[in-house]
């Protein structure tokens, strides 16, 4: 069995896209998922410290 | 005074003083940044230039070997889906480091230019992924371009601007709109070096006030990457 045979077995995707929808406001689920973990990441990026970020604050100190 | 200071009369000499002028070789190719720049939000930008050059070198590959080739074998397969995602990691990188510049006003301190620029690297990149979906030469992109016709043809622009067209969109693919991506995004990276990183609010504000700096902020100009206001501290 091929790697794209196994991903079919895995995800299902003979049917229509499933979405998401709140008034006039349509996304694909797909779509949403990929929103939500962009700010995630960016929610991350923010209150994750950078490694050594300290080290080089208090080498320019000094 | 030497031969290499005499001002010159000559276009060139002209356009490479201008050049140097705008752009030393200390800002051009820095090798130290404010410490402010060690935190993860500030690695969107090279992380979209990453993904860019991977989508770049992927696409070379599936230009030179053809439909056949991306479609019907394994390592066809292989590269087509490297572009494919690659291309979506583009965009997800890139809205990110959009996110963090808008939060972070990145067009203050004199740097409307490369606030701009990179809005118009966002808005050309559509186009030039949506034209690759139309040229993968499959019915997902019959599909595709059947659906967008309708839509391009009801804003007026559907015949200059024709999806069903297979060589006018492989054309603006790999040709036309890339050439304009890198294009904008090489002048996106100048004027960075050119005004420096934004640095952070709190940063402006007590240069602004006047107070004394903290030890982030406290390196001398001179060894720091620009004179602007993104030159405070550094690292290497």
């Amino acid at each position: 069995m091929n790697p794209v045979s196994v991903m079919g077995a895995i995800f299902n995707l003979n049917h229509p896209a499933h979405v998401v929808e709140w008034h006039f406001i349509q996304l694909s689920v797909a779509n949403v998922v990929a929103i939500g973990l962009m700010i995630l990441v960016f929610v991350l990026a923010i209150v994750l410290p950078f490694p050594g970020a300290a080290r080089r604050r208090s080498g320019a100190s000094s | 005074m030497s031969a290499t200071e005499t001002p010159t009369s000559s276009w060139t000499g002209r356009v490479r003083e201008a050049a140097v002028e705008a752009l030393p070789p200390e800002k051009l190719l820095p090798d130290k940044q404010p410490t402010y720049v060690a935190s993860w939000i500030y690695v969107f930008g090279v992380a979209s230039i990453a993904s860019l050059v991977v989508i770049i070198a992927s696409g070379c590959i599936l230009a030179l070997k053809g439909p056949a080739w991306w479609h019907y074998t394994g390592v066809g397969h292989f590269f087509n889906s490297i572009h494919l995602w690659a291309v979506e990691l583009f965009f997800f990188v890139m809205v990110v480091h959009l996110w963090g510049k808008y939060w972070m006003a990145a067009w203050r301190g004199g740097r409307t230019r490369v606030w701009i620029t990179g809005a118009i690297i966002f808005l050309v990149a559509v186009p030039t992924a949506l034209t690759g979906y139309v040229s993968q030469q499959n019915f997902d992109a019959q599909w595709i371009s059947t659906q967008a016709k309708d839509g391009l043809n009801s804003v007026g622009v559907g015949a200059f601007f024709n999806v069903t067209n297979f060589g006018q969109m492989y054309s603006y693919h790999v040709l036309l709109l890339p050439a304009a991506v890198v294009a904008l995004v090489v002048a996106h990276v100048l004027l960075v070096r050119r005004h420096g990183v934004v640095p952070p609010f709190e940063l402006e504000d007590r240069r602004a006030s006047g107070a004394s700096t903290t030890p982030a902020n406290a390196m001398p100009s001179s060894a720091v990457q620009g004179s602007g206001p993104g030159s405070d501290g550094a690292m290497s």
